[in-house]
């Protein structure tokens, strides 16, 4: 199959189209109509896009699958996956129709809910596979605007500050990528990423308006990109319009948010930052990786404050977002295969998190940890799911948080032990702020009067977790099934950043000579 | 297949426990997981028996492959793992059955709660992690066992989950244990820098080249080596409760009794210790960091006996107890004699093993009454328990005819590890601070006993009038850790602490006779050897023996110059009796206090009050904790949260770029949907401007 990529991607919008087409009416059976269409169609994008699994080769490190075609004024439509993008590919396919089961109890406005998850897909899949830089732009931007109104329309109370902080943040980081964008164009004359991939961006410093930039045009352009992907990823200290995010979402957006949205972040760096301008991402690396240091940090300090539980976990990614940012550019082996796996993983495990919210939040209609207490006497399938992600969050070996964790720390401690030290206390720091949520809000003995007659997870929640429980134990005993696909992509990425420093280095040195 | 049966038979009875216990009941459940345990446990002694020295490994599946860094599940099975493997699963076994007559009825649950398949699943699960411990053959699946034992330990110890204290003692336990693995996990990450690898064959062999090599780590360089053993001990020191670490294993005790006596009593805790002896390759070339480990294990050992003497709870007597036998067991292996730390560690497990069920059987049969201040003359009410107790304490206290080899375990494993103290520390701190251990250790072990069992019934009279003996499935664990507690000693001591030639072979250690120059005369492999030490042996008994193996070789290395073993051997008499004379002497003041002057205590305890409160609050080490580190970090985490996010940043970014946020805000309010708009005409027009400069540019070229 020559275009198995656009298949899968543009599944979801044509369901979402024929919901907006042909569903009329806001009466039981419509909105049962347009969950199953949903379900039904994100469903099939899983399926087909097991083909793209199936049909990858690990061994080769180019991009496989490649469509290309011409598009409206001159720009082309290119699309393919490597080893470093499969992955995210899968992992939102996989993730998405859980997101559409875990919406069933959704009533207000259902069509339009639906729509704009199956619209966010289709954009999600497309940033992950985009190989053309005005498409992946296009594709990164407007995936903005379907969580935009999941947050503004079906949130909380606060949902009009939240989205608007979500808005503007991503936004306004948004458009220094886009001047870099420009710039890129205009010194390679190309939008495909694949040229792009192999062309050497000027590095020779220079000063602009008194101040010495080193690193030249690659560090500018390198700080631009970062700009955008660290609010996305989000790192500290642009990280506070994302607790506010979750907090209002609805449980599937915080699912999606978390899962999903965040990894863009990630992927950004491994697409763009690290092997387009190797020489920027070396100025800035000891920058970055003490950012990530204090954020792994700093946010589980935060987090052991929480009075609100979405918040909490809000907190708790941020921090494990950490490691992803640490090991990516400790640019090495086992801290990008660690930084993928991590971000695989904490897909699985906040979206598990998340959704254990959403059961007693589907139930009680709070969010606030004091108001619970004691679940595990009446709720005991959910104590053991919610206590084996607790552990998988707390990066428990076994379980597939561990592996993330702990390849991202032997990564970076090759680099700097000061960042190694500093973010393995996030390992004694989230055991405390975990363990302290799950016990005040399962354990203990059930004395409060609202809960008395809450009910156990249902047949559709337990075998909305199944498939999450499964990923994240198999991950954490086989974790080849992610790393054999990876390393040999990353392998490639590593020796091209290698190469590319070297020669950037040996090329300002002559210059240098010469002046 | 019999390491793999022995390996998963209790994960296997701890999935099915766990989860079919509706199909095959509550009884069903219990029956299964001890079967499958006394399964695992006669395998793990016919491989016990049946070992001779070399090392086997076999792979099982691949785990984390990146790069050069290379880790399976797999089995490593040499001498270390096999004494460790008798000793899970034969505690653990017992464990089991105990626990059938010990949660028949538990107070803290409804008549309608199946709470029991829980336990048993839990239990089972402790033992598979513990097992994938021992087994590891590499540090990365030996942290999957080091943090699946804590998982255990953490479930097991808040096993009553509706009591508040059982919840915070157990997150206590997780996170101390934590901190510990703070410094095992920079120790992996350090030998993975320095070697490439975290297999043990690949670190062993690197031994003496990380002796030579300098780390930059944090503010200055190391001595990799040091740094190395010295980070791996960290972590020793929270599983194993060592000082300044500690602070979780009292408080663990709000666990079932069957829980402390298995994972914080004979299997868990003495984790540490076994770290410390399988990497003795690298710690044989680290001086300074084993320096520490004696260090710290004969203060643990001091520190933790004087609390002991004057705690009231049966329970963390014994908690108390076990930190201090614990820290003998660093002192060992700090001094390089690990064979001795494993005697210790095997001696205790079965003494302390059963101390630990028999006061669950006197809980048991006193209603749950755990206060020894309420106890009294209970040796007529159950006479099978206060045999074990008895025995229990001879064995903890070291009784033993003096200069001979012939005593109870306690005797002969704690007599050696003071003898190695007196070798290897001169005569110094490590050695002083065991004897007076020792002589607390007897004084606090006969308080329990003559408080419990002797003098007049105290305490509630209903209680003691249906006081009564425990059923037979409990007394009969009893009886076989009391065969453990009186002959294990006897039974292995030239295996442990013989001569170095009997050792090397037991612990399949080259070895070769050393001339009076003390210069290795032959190499040899083990069988050329060991045919020769039977022939040395038979000679007279006069030669001298050294080891001879590389790193990596047998299941220790005992470098060249290590020769604390031999001295231990040529201490002077009066060394050899003092643990004895100690031991005399705590049960005379025993004796003494409880039941010639039973008033005595009270008085002593008012007239040094501020000592006796000292002790009474463990040091204060809690509070202490508390007011340094948990407080603190709670307030930052607020601090950074309401200041750090709140104002700084919300408040500049805020204040610079999102005061806009109302006027949207108020936007919105009129035109719902008018905001969206907004968004998607600035991408718009940003892509408008995207495309006009490429055509611009485009049409240029």
């Amino acid at each position: 199959m020559d275009n198995l990529l656009s298949i899968t991607t543009f599944i979801p919008a044509i369901a979402a189209a024929i919901l907006a087409i042909f569903l009329r009416g806001e009466d039981a059976a419509a909105q049962r109509s347009a969950k199953w269409v949903a379900l039904i169609a994100t469903s099939l994008t899983f399926i087909v896009s097991i083909f793209i699994l199936v049909g990858f080769d690990p061994s080769d490190t180019g991009f496989q699958f490649v469509e290309e075609r011409q598009w409206l004024l001159g720009l082309k439509y290119k699309m393919g996956v490597d080893g470093i993008s499969v992955l995210f590919v899968m992992l939102t396919t996989f993730i998405m129709p859980l997101t559409i089961a875990a919406s069933w109890g959704v009533t207000k406005r259902v069509k339009e809910y639906m729509i704009a998850f199956l619209i966010l897909e289709t954009l999600m899949l497309g940033v992950f596979m985009a190989l053309d830089l005005v498409l992946f732009y296009l594709f990164f931007e407007a995936g903005l605007i379907p969580m935009f109104l999941i947050i503004g329309i079906w949130g909380g109370k606060e949902r009009i500050y939240a989205s608007f902080k979500f808005f503007l943040y991503t936004f306004l980081g948004s458009v220094l990528m886009l001047v870099a964008m420009v710039a890129m164009f205009s010194d390679a004359g190309t939008t495909d990423i694949v040229t792009l991939l192999n062309h050497q961006f000027g590095s020779e410093s220079f000063s602009i308006l008194g101040i010495h930039i080193v690193g030249g045009m690659q560090t500018l352009m390198f700080i631009a990109f970062f700009a955008s992907f660290a609010v996305k990823m989000p790192m500290w200290p642009v990280h506070t319009w994302l607790p506010d995010a979750h907090v209002q979402a609805p449980t599937a957006g915080s699912v999606v948010l978390a899962a999903i949205l965040l990894k863009m972040g990630g992927y950004g760096f491994l697409r763009f930052s690290l092997p387009m301008f190797p020489v920027g991402a070396e100025v800035l690396t000891p920058l970055i990786l003490w950012m990530s240091a204090i954020a792994i940090v700093y946010t589980s300090l935060v987090a052991l404050a929480q009075e609100d539980m979405k918040k909490l976990i809000a907190y708790s990614s941020v921090a494990h977002m950490g490691y992803v940012t640490m090991g990516i550019f400790a640019a090495n082996q086992q801290g990008i295969d660690g930084a993928i796996f991590q971000m695989v993983s904490h897909g699985f495990i906040s979206g598990a998190l998340f959704l254990c919210v959403g059961v007693i939040y589907d139930r009680m209609h709070t969010r606030e940890i004091d108001a619970y207490g004691g679940l595990v006497n009446r709720m005991p399938a959910y104590a053991l799911i919610f206590m084996l992600f607790t552990m998988a969050n707390v990066g428990l070996p076994g379980t597939s948080g561990f592996i993330g964790e702990f390849l991202t720390l032997v990564g970076v401690f090759q680099v700097n032990t000061w960042v190694a030290a500093v973010a393995t206390v996030g390992v004694i720091l989230s055991a405390a702020y975990a363990l302290w949520l799950y016990r005040r809000v399962v354990l203990g003995d059930l004395i409060k009067e609202s809960l008395k007659s809450i009910t156990d997870m249902t047949g559709r929640e337990r075998a909305i977790f199944a498939p999450l429980v499964v990923m994240t134990l198999l991950l954490g005993v086989y974790p080849s099934l992610v790393t054999d696909i990876t390393g040999p992509a990353v392998e490639a990425l590593i020796s091209n950043y290698d190469t590319a420093l070297a020669e950037a280095h040996s090329a300002n040195q002559l210059a240098a000579a010469q002046h | 297949m019999i390491e793999q049966t022995i390996l998963f038979a209790p994960l296997i009875g701890a999935i099915i426990a766990g989860f079919g216990w509706r199909i095959i009941g509550d009884m069903g459940a219990q029956w299964l997981t001890t079967g499958l345990l006394f399964l695992s446990c006669i395998l793990s002694w016919v491989v016990f028996l049946g070992h001779d020295g070399e090392t086997h490994i076999i792979h099982i599946l691949d785990w984390i492959q990146s790069g050069t860094l290379s880790t399976e599940w797999s089995i490593r099975l040499d001498r270390l793992t096999a004494i460790m493997l008798i000793v899970v699963t034969t505690v653990s076994a017992l464990v089991h059955l105990y626990s059938m007559g010990y949660m028949a009825h538990d107070e803290n649950f409804s008549e309608t709660e199946s709470y029991r398949p829980r336990f048993f699943a839990y239990l089972s699960f402790f033992t598979f992690a513990m097992l994938m411990l021992v087994t590891a053959d590499n540090l990365a699946q030996m942290f999957f066992g080091w943090e699946g034992v804590g998982l255990a330990s953490y479930l097991l110890i808040g096993f009553y989950f509706r009591k508040p204290s059982a919840n915070a003692a157990s997150i206590k336990a997780f996170v101390v244990n934590r901190v510990g693995d703070f410094g095992f996990a920079l120790g992996i990450m350090a030998i993975y820098f320095l070697t490439d690898s975290i297999r043990f064959e690949d670190i062993f062999a690197a031994g003496p080249e990380l002796a030579e090599t300098q780390l930059t780590f944090l503010w200055t360089e190391w001595n990799a080596a040091n740094l190395i053993a010295f980070l791996l001990f960290v972590g020793a020191m929270g599983k194993s409760a060592q000082l300044f670490l500690h602070t979780w294993l009292p408080d663990a005790m709000e666990g079932p009794t069957p829980v402390s006596a298995l994972i914080h009593a004979a299997t868990m805790v003495t984790a540490g210790v076994f770290l410390v002896c399988r990497m003795s390759p690298i710690m044989e070339y680290a001086p300074e960091a084993m320096a520490f480990v004696t260090f710290i294990g004969a203060s643990t050992a001091f520190f933790a006996a004087t609390v002991g003497l004057v705690q009231n709870d049966i329970k963390r007597v014994i908690a108390y107890s076990t930190c201090s036998q614990l820290g003998y067991m660093f002192v060992a292996a700090g001094l390089g004699v690990y064979s001795v730390a494993m005697f210790h560690l095997l001696t205790h497990a079965f003494f302390k093993a059963m101390l630990f069920l028999g006061a669950g059987s006197v809980i048991h049969g006193m209603h749950h009454e755990q206060d020894m201040r309420n106890y009294g003359g209970l040796r007529k009410k159950l006479p099978y328990t206060f045999w074990a107790m008895l025995i229990g304490t001879l064995a903890i206290t070291g009784v033993g005819i003096p200069l001979t080899h012939i005593g109870f375990a306690g005797f002969l494993s704690k007599d050696a590890v003071i003898e190695v103290a007196y070798a290897g520390s001169m005569g110094g701190y490590a050695f002083w601070m065991l004897v007076i251990a020792a002589l607390f250790t007897s004084f606090y072990s006969w308080r329990l006993m003559f408080m419990t069992f002797w003098g007049k019934p105290r305490g509630d009279k209903h209680t003691h009038d249906h006081a009564h003996e425990s059923p037979a499935v409990m007394l009969v664990p009893l009886g076989v850790l009391a065969l453990g507690a009186i002959f294990s000693g006897m039974l292995w001591y030239s295996s442990f602490f013989g001569h170095t030639d009997q050792v090397a072979k037991f612990f399949g250690v080259p070895y070769a006779e050393a001339s009076e120059h003390g210069q290795a005369a032959e190499g040899g492999d083990t069988a050329e050897a060991a045919a020769h030490g039977e022939e040395g042996a038979a000679a007279a008994g006069e030669h001298h023996y050294a080891f001879t193996g590389q790193p990596g070789e047998g299941a220790i290395h005992v470098g060249p110059e290590n020769t604390v073993l031999d001295a231990a051997h040529g201490v002077p008499a009066w060394v050899k009796v003092s643990p004895f004379v100690a031991m005399l002497t705590g049960l005379v003041l025993a004796l003494w206090f409880y039941v010639w002057d039973p008033a005595m205590p009270r008085r002593v305890a008012e007239n040094q009050r501020p000592l006796y409160l000292f002790l009474l609050n463990k040091w204060y080490f809690d509070e202490i904790y508390d007011f340094l580190i948990v407080q603190p970090a709670k307030s930052l985490g607020r601090l950074l949260w309401r200041r750090g996010d709140g104002d700084v940043i919300d408040g500049s970014i805020n204040g610079v770029a999102m005061g806009i946020v109302p006027f949207f805000t108020r936007l919105a309010g009129r035109a719902q949907s008018g905001y969206i708009f907004t968004y998607a005409f600035a991408m718009v027009i940003g892509i408008a401007v995207l495309v006009t400069w490429m055509t611009f540019i485009g049409g240029a070229e």
